[in-house]
Formats: C-alpha cells, structure tokens, sequence
C-alpha cells in the first residue's frame, strides 16, 4: 500500500551518478532515505485504519445498541446486523486496533521511518550498513501489514483474544470465534513483524556504532541518534522473546503440545491438555511488552528533544543526563514487565520486587522532563507545527506518566488494574505521547524527507484539534475506571442492574469520549491533505529551513545517493550549540571548527 | 442515499480545502512569505492558546474532579478496601500536585518565553545541581510510596487467618458459581475430567462421580461407544471435516478414560464426605466481619474475579488455584443506605478478556449481618440432598430465606432489542411473503409489504 502510493509521485530526477530503474529507485529500493518513506507511507494507512477501527467500537460504547448507518456501512451484515455491532465483532476491533497501533505505527512506523531517514544522516553516514538487509526489514515488514490487514476480511473475523492475546482464549477457536484462521494470521503475522524489527534494529545499531563520520563521537550525538540506538537494543533482545511465546502458542494450537494449556473443558469438549500454565505465556509476552512500551516511546523522546532544542534556540538541557536517563530506562525497562501480572495468581513476593523496580523508572523520567522545561526556560521559542507537537509530547508525558506511579503500586493495583484507568494511562503516556512524537517528527523532517515545506497554518489547525481532542478521549476515562469499568466490555448497560449511579456517570462520559474522538479523527483529514498535498505541490525546501546544526541539513535539498557529494562532513563540536554567546548566528552547525578559545559545552 | 450524501460532502469538503490552498499559495507568493519563517503574529498567537490550553485542562480537570471524582467507587467495603483507599488517596495528592505544578511550568514556559524579536535565547547547557535536585526529589518521594505499597501489599497478600471461611469461585463461559465448603469447613477435591454439565458442574471427585464420568465417558451422548458406532456405520456419510473431528474427539476420549480408570484405582473414598457436604450456589453470600480465603477456578479461559467495592481482584486461571483473602465490613443493606439506592447491589464482574459475553459475566455478591447469614446457611443444609446440587436463584430459598438481592432487570439490553428486531422483521417477511420469508432484504421487502398490503 505504502509503495503504491509511492509510485504515484515521480519528483526526483536523476543526478547522473547512476541510472536507476523505476523497480529499483521505489520499490525495492536499497536507499535508506526512500525505505523510510515507504516505513512512513505504509505506517500511515495502517494507523487511519487502526483509528477507523477505534471509532467503530466507540459508536457502540456510546450509544450502545442502537442502529448506526456508520457501522453497517463498514461492517455490514456479518458484523454489525441491524447496524448493531457484534460481540464477537467488538472484540475484533479491540484487539486489531491495539496490535495495529502498537506494533505496526508505533514500532514500524515510528522507528521504522526516523531510524532509517535520521541514523545515517545524522551520523554522517553513506548510507546503513546493510542496504539490502534494510529492504528486507521493509518488505517483511510490508508482508505482515497485509496479512494483519488481510484478517480483518476472514469468514471467522479478526483475533478477538485483545491485544495481548492471552492463552488460553487465543488458542481455541471453540473458545471465541477470532481465535480460528484470524489468530493464525495474527500469529504468522506477528512473526514476520519481528523478523522485520529484528534487522532492522541490528542495522541500526551496527550503523551507529560503526559509520559515524570523523569527529562524531559518542558524546557528539544527537540525542535522536541516541533515542533511536537505544531502542534497537531493546528490539532485538526482547522481540525474539515474544517470537517464542507465538511460536510456542502455535504448537499448542496445532500440534496438541501443552505449554499454555491445563485441565480445560471448553464448549463441552474435555481436553486432554494437562501441566501447561497460561501464566508462561504472560510472562514471554511481557518480557517483551514493556520494553516494547519504551521502543515505541524512547523515539519519540529522542526527536522531541531535537525540536524542542531547536526551536527554543537553546541547547538541551543536560546532555549528559539525558543520555543517563535514556540509558537508565532502557535498562530498567527489562526488569519491570511483572508489573502486568499483579493479579494473575503469580507469587506476591515477586511482585513486591517489580513494584520496586517499577518506581524506579520515575526517577529518569522526571529528569527527562524537568531538562525539557529547563530548555524552554528563557529560550526564544518558534513556533512551528513541529514544535507545538513536541510540547504537547511533553505534557501527555507528564499526565500520562503520573498516574503510572498508582499503577505501578500492587497494592493499588488489585482496585484499577484492567479498568478504564489503565486504558487512559497507556494512551495518554505512551499512544499520545508516541504519535505526537511522530506527528512532530514528520513536520520537522519533511523538507528532508521531500524537499518541500508542509504549510504551517493547517498544521496548528491540525495540532489544535489533535491536541485538546485526544485529552478529551482519554481525560474523562480515568473516572470511568476509578468507578470500576472493567476494560473491553462490549456493553456498560450491565451496569443498570445493579448500579444507578455508576451507570448513568460512565454512560455519560462514555459519549463525551466518543464525540472528542470522532472530532480528533476528522482532525487527522487535515493532516493526510496537508501531508500528500504538500508531497507534489508544496514550495520547495529551503537547505535548512529551521536553522538547525545537525548534519542532515547539511545534505543537498535533492537526495542523492550516499547524501553527501563530496567527502563526508567533519564533526568538530556537539549539536546543540544554539544562540552560543560570541557567535555571529544563534546556531552553530557541527561541521563548524571550534573556533580558537571556544569552549566545547 | 445518506451514504452518498455524507460521501459528496467530504469530496467536496476536500475540493474546498484543495482551492483554499491554492488562494493561500497564491497570496504567499505575492507577499513573499515562507513556510519556515513563523511570522511573530503566529508565534504569540500560538503562545497564548498554549496558556489558554492549559486553563482548559486544569478547569476541566478540576470541573470533572467535582463532578465524577467520588462517583462509582463508593466507600470500600472491606477491611483492607479502607486501607488500599487511604493509600490511594495519599498518592493521588502527590500524583495531582505534580500534574498540576509539571504542566503549569511547561505550559506557562511555553507561552512566556516566546520569540521576541531582539531578544536572544539564554545559552544555559546544563547545571549539575539542578539535576541533582530534581533526581533526588523524586527519589525520595518515590522511596515513600514504595514503602508504603509494600506494606500494605504485604498485608493484602498474606496467608489467610485460621478462622477463614473457604469459598471457591468457579468460572467459566459466561458465568460463576460459589462453593461453600458445609459443615466441614473443607471443600472437596475435585478434578476436571469429571465434569458433567448437568449433575457434577464443578466436576467435585466422589466415589460416584468417578463412576459416573466413566459411565458417561463410555456409553453417554458422544461417548466412545456412541463415537465408534456412528464411525463404523458403513450407510452415515460424514463431511471430511466432522469425519476429522469425530476422530479426534474419540481419541481424546480414549486417553481420558485410560485417566479416568486410574484415579478409580487409586480412590479410597476417604475424601467423599468433604466433596459431599459442599454448597454450590451463583450468588455469593458473604458475613459481614467474617475473615474469608477466596480460591479461584476456571473450567476454560483466564477469568478475572472483579469486586470494585470491596476493591478485590484475581484472574481465574485453568489448571491452577489463585488465592485473594478478603474481610467484608459492610452489608448491602448498609451500602444500600450509603448509596441512597434500594437496587443496589455489590456485583463480582469478569474483568479478563473471555470471548463474546464477556461483559455480561457477573455475580451478585451479598454480604449480610451475621443472624442473617445463619440463617441463610442453615437453609442451605436443610436443602442438602446430593442431587440437585446447582441451586438456582430465588427458588430454593423462599422457605427460610426471605431476601432481596435479586439482580435488577435492566430496561433494556442489546440482546433484547436485536431479539425484537429479528421478530419484527421475520414477522414482517412472513405476512409478505408467506413461508418463504427467510432473510428480508432491506428496500425490497418494504415494496413486497406495501404491495401486499393494497391489495
């Protein structure tokens, strides 16, 4: 889907240091600067259909049970009879909007596209260590896309199992209906995804440690590069983890084996599956699924930070502790994943050691964000969509990664986990937070991305719109889960019976959350215009538009392969010399000499 | 005709926003302007709907604070539910002035210190104190709350007294039931093969039972014997598919039984009065002030048993027990009062993702004064006759036990709405078109009607 889209649009012409063929330049190209349009293309239609998805099922939470022309449209009569969605149906939607959202924009997408676009560029770098390996990263991950995508049409539906897809439900088809051909294409799905990510990630890493230019040290990267290298080691020593948990629930699903499976009676069949426990499989799945929160976050930590710095006119505030604090949640972020698990019968005392290093993770993160105020504190701030997205990074940030220290807390734990509470939490800090990331991202880097400019006033309208209409879906979602929501209930009615109150406040709300997200969702309609309108039309990029000191900018406007066409940049200082006191310009880029006297930082 | 019309509305929306875009580029062109080069009419523009932002969310914030804050919890309604309150609240006013204080500080930043043209940016790369401060506050907030969390997690997850009540809960698509372990104080053993829908759900292991489930398993509906003689007979003919299935139901039947005959050999009968005596019901009766040890089953799925009010949760796991201890403090009667409302009742809802009804998996929970409860669980004993074990809602009760903790019936459910729907249309199709009304279509058939109707 992403390249077809790719195909449409013919702006660069040759530069005569080779010819290329069409097949060659978009589609199985070798140029890390086109594979991550293609991540970014590609991550794009399958976010628009995750959050189609999202708002089919708020339809049904708000006014559930009644006729809806949108549903049936969509779903037809399969799965929304009488434009009523279905249970089973509900379920469907939840769990493919989860894994869509998670893995397939949030780790394609968001790694995917910077990674690729930013690693060699602003490393100095020809291009990734392995070229071919790249584009295998991205047609594997194409292949998954379509097969994920490819299960929402099946007879049987999608994998209904929620995202985390849990055994045993998930390896039963008898159990719920997704659990049939749906789960087997999410399963085989998700392993391809992970082959994608895992060479994707080893290429990052070789191409940070071992391409950088002359004079760029460790220490002289741009927190981006840091963000996006950090990430790809917890890639690629968590996902092949969460490879096994899928490879072992496919033998349990096909070849009778008990991993997961115990003493089960399931639709009157007694199966003869005896010794397994389901608890394995949560501790695989999370042993990946919380790194996998801060692979999805840490990125777009990292080009906040760029943004941020830059259009402050000032320097990050405390390199090094950022470095520190990226380094420190990496790490502490393969120790925690029990925290999931308070509840599912796994022994206290081990919970008691992941509350501990839970809490801890608070730490880094407040410096984090107290470095990011500091850099606005007495900057001189441009305002450019970018920017606005970074800021609001910020603040979801912080909202979202509060209310973590109740979560975090088992005792606190056992009265909210799987309530609503839960649910806004993970969206504000990490879904929110991710997207605005990204979403600052592509302003920032589009003039390199295409060589043209995004208009700016349709991308505050979009930032507006996106920002009060994503605080307004989750906002109100906590107070429905302190009320004691459960998560992934097709229907609060149930409520009625047996509290009026309650009922009455989490209807309520729940429209309130569906009207803000149908608003955000209309929202995004100026950004897919704004972004393709600009792709063939916009007014061309300037060398650096936003003034900035990274070495990407320093690259020709047209791309050209091996980016740079003379020798490759020297790097003779850190990136963030902005508004230096004694220089002419308020920015300072890296390839400048220090100059006699100067001080580095 | 509503589709087209929402479809040309968006069509034309874009074509609208496509010329709009072309006036701006054209008017761009003549005044010079550029993309990247914010104008300072944008920037505090952008500054001041920053701050304006922030006001919109701390007033929200605060509005919905007062509006819903307290709404739905309730007071906890156990012993340790007071406690996990207290806490909770403890960290909601760190967590809520962090918010405040963090957000206020960015958003405020972000509107104060706008580009102003001629002032340049403070060149400020780092303060090692600063840092430090900001590393070490946390820390020794953090330090707190963990040791305060542990504490009561402890508590919360510590054997149970020797005074508590054995109750299991059993779990399975869509549904629980409660067992109380009788007289005894010591709930049977069970094991799953032994389930029988209909005379043994919780698959309790008795002398009988065993007999029974070998009974079943060989001559019973579907049973090995049943399974070989329709596979044998030479004039049924089976899709490939059911003709799979059958297979390997009955292979899986062959080792079960093989099981079966083991666990027959090994019983001595020793346990069968513990497995006897036990109370299965599908609501849950508790005693207010009565310590209880809450074990967990699950025939199929994860479950999770979910009390809001009395702020208890544990997953059901297939194959294993989970424990959670819990000492109710307050009947329903008294949160009845609290709540102002007579309908009321604390409910245990399935909180773990288990197919389609899922959110429809739940059980009223009763927690009564003690007279009452005695007089409930004598009732209980009286009804005893090894049976009828599965008793059902308001039946079995009405001699001794005169309560009112039925679930109330809501208004209106989807099911019922969908059922009624599905009636009115069939009921239609069939004036319409007499026997042949099967699946109406939706244009079609309104003509048929009318048309019948004329004439």
């Amino acid at each position: 889907m992403g390249a077809v889209a790719h195909e449409a649009h013919g702006h660069h012409d040759d530069h005569g240091h080779h010819e290329e063929s069409f097949v060659s330049k978009y589609i199985f190209s070798q140029d890390h600067k086109m594979i991550g349009k293609q991540f970014l293309m590609t991550a794009v239609f399958m976010g628009v259909v995750a959050m189609l998805l999202s708002i089919l099922f708020r339809i049904q939470l708000a006014w559930p049970g009644e006729e809806s022309e949108f549903l049936s449209f969509f779903l037809g009569d399969q799965w929304a009879p009488n434009g009523v969605l279905s249970e089973d149906m509900y379920l469907g939607l939840v769990t493919i909007h989860g894994t869509i959202m998670v893995f397939f924009l949030l780790t394609g997408g968001l790694s995917g596209t910077f990674s690729n676009l930013l690693i060699p560029l602003q490393v100095g770098a020809r291009d990734m260590a392995s070229g071919f390996l790249n584009m295998l990263s991205y047609w594997f991950f194409f292949i998954s896309s379509v097969l994920m995508f490819v299960s929402l049409f099946v007879e049987t539906g999608p994998a209904m199992a929620g995202w985390t897809i849990y055994p045993p439900l998930s390896a039963l088809p008898t159990a719920v209906q997704g659990s049939g051909l749906g789960m087997t294409l999410w399963l085989f799905s998700m392993s391809i995804f992970i082959a994608s990510s895992l060479i994707g990630s080893l290429n990052y890493i070789v191409t940070v440690l071992n391409l950088r230019t002359k004079g760029m040290s460790m220490t002289r990267l741009p927190l981006t590069v840091w963000a996006f290298f950090v990430t790809a080691i917890l890639g690629v020593l968590s996902f092949p983890v969460l490879l096994s948990a899928a490879v072992l629930l496919m033998m349990d699903r096909m070849a009778g084996t008990s991993f997961y499976l115990s003493d089960i009676i399931v639709q009157g069949e007694m199966l003869t599956q005896h010794g397994g426990s389901p608890l394995l499989y949560q501790h695989l799945f999370w042993f990946l699924g919380h790194p996998e929160v801060y692979i999805v976050l840490l990125p777009a930590l990292g080009l906040s930070s760029e943004i941020i710095s830059t259009n402050s006119r000032k320097p990050i505030f405390g390199y090094r502790a950022m470095i520190g604090s990226i380094l420190a949640i990496g790490f502490l972020s393969f120790i925690v994943w029990g925290h999931h698990m308070f509840v599912t019968g796994m022994n206290p005392f081990l919970g008691s050691v992941f509350v501990f290093t839970t809490l801890l993770i608070a730490i880094p993160s407040a410096v984090k964000v107290f470095n990011y105020i500091t850099t606005l504190w007495k900057g001189s701030i441009v305002y450019t969509p970018a920017m606005l997205f970074a800021i609001g990074l910020v603040s979801t940030f912080i909202t979202g990664g509060v209310t973590g220290i109740i979560l975090a807390d088992s005792a606190l734990d056992i009265a909210i986990h799987d309530t609503y509470f839960v649910v806004a939490h993970f969206h504000i800090v990490m879904g929110m937070s991710a997207v605005l990331g990204m979403f600052a991202g592509v302003y920032h880097w589009f003039p390199k991305m295409y060589g043209k400019m995004m208009n700016t006033r349709l991308g505050y309208a979009h930032f507006w719109i996106t920002l009060i209409g994503a605080y307004g879906v989750f906002f109100p979602m906590h107070f429905v889960g302190l009320a004691g929501a459960p998560r992934r209930y097709y229907d609060y009615s149930v409520y009625e019976t047996f509290d009026g109150d309650t009922f009455e406040m989490i209807m309520d709300l729940n429209v309130i959350v569906t009207i803000f997200a149908i608003i955000a969702a209309l929202g995004q309609i100026l950004f897919l215009f704004n972004f393709f309108y600009s792709i063939f039309r916009g007014p061309k990029a300037p060398q650096n538009p936003w003034r900035s000191n990274t070495l990407e900018w320093t690259t020709p406007v047209e791309h050209i392969h091996g980016n740079w066409p003379g020798e490759l940049p020297t790097v003779h200082r850190w990136p963030y010399d902005y508004s230096k006191p004694g220089q002419e310009e308020d920015f300072v880029p890296q390839t400048v000499p220090l100059a006699e006297g100067e001080e580095e930082h | 005709m509503a589709k087209l019309f929402v479809l040309l509305v968006i069509i034309l929306g874009v074509i609208a926003l496509a010329q709009l875009m072309r006036v701006y580029e054209l008017s761009s062109k003549l005044t010079n302007k550029k993309e990247n080069e914010i104008s300072n009419r944008d920037n505090r523009l952008n500054a001041k709907l920053m701050l304006g932002f922030m006001l919109f969310l701390f007033i929200g914030f605060i509005w919905m604070m007062l509006k819903y804050g307290w709404t739905g919890r309730g007071p906890a309604a156990s012993v340790h539910g007071e406690q996990t309150d207290w806490l909770l609240n403890l960290n909601f006013v760190i967590i809520i002035l962090v918010f405040f204080l963090t957000n206020a500080l960015l958003f405020v930043f972000a509107w104060k210190y706008v580009k102003k043209p001629g002032v340049p940016a403070f060149y400020y790369p780092h303060n090692n104190k600063l840092e430090m401060v900001w590393t070490v506050i946390p820390a020794v907030v953090l330090a707190v709350i963990i040791i305060l969390g542990l504490n009561s997690w402890n508590e919360v997850t510590d054997k149970a007294k020797d005074d508590a009540i054995r109750v299991e809960l059993f779990s399975y698509q869509f549904n629980w039931n409660a067992r109380y372990a009788g007289v005894d104080n010591q709930l049977g053993k069970y094991d799953y093969k032994l389930n029988d829908d209909a005379a043994n759900p919780l698959a309790l292991m008795t002398t009988e039972t065993i007999d029974k489930a070998i009974e079943n398993m060989i001559t019973g509906p579907n049973g090995i014997e049943d399974l070989e003689n329709k596979l044998n007979d030479p004039k049924k003919v089976y899709s490939e598919e059911m003709r799979t299935d059958m297979e390997e139901s009955l292979a899986r039947k062959e080792q079960l039984i093989r099981l079966l005959y083991q666990m027959k050999a090994r019983n001595t009968g020793k346990y069968d009065k513990r497995a006897k005596d036990d109370i299965i019901t599908d609501t849950l009766y508790l005693c207010k002030d009565q310590n209880y040890e809450l074990t967990f089953r699950s025939k199929d799925v994860i479950h999770s048993a979910y009390i809001p009010h009395l702020r208890t949760q544990m997953n059901t796991v297939p194959g294993a027990i989970t424990r959670f201890k819990v000492t109710p403090n307050m009947t329903t009667q008294e949160m009845r009062e609290i709540k102002n409302d007579e309908d009321f009742n604390f409910i245990l809802m399935c909180n773990k993702i288990c197919g389609g009804a899922h959110y429809n998996m739940n059980m009223v929970v009763v927690v009564m004064e003690k007279e009452e409860y005695d007089v409930w669980m004598k009732g209980e004993w009286k009804k005893m006759d090894g049976e009828k074990r599965l008793m059902k809602r308001g039946k079995i009760h009405e001699a001794t036990f005169e309560h009112t903790y039925y679930k109330k019936e809501p208004t209106k459910t989807y099911p019922e709405i969908q059922a009624e729907k599905a009636e009115a249309e069939a009921a239609k199709a069939k004036e319409a078109e007499g026997e042949d009304g099967e699946e109406p279509t939706d244009g079609g058939d309104v003509v048929d009607n009318e048309d019948g109707q004329t004439t």
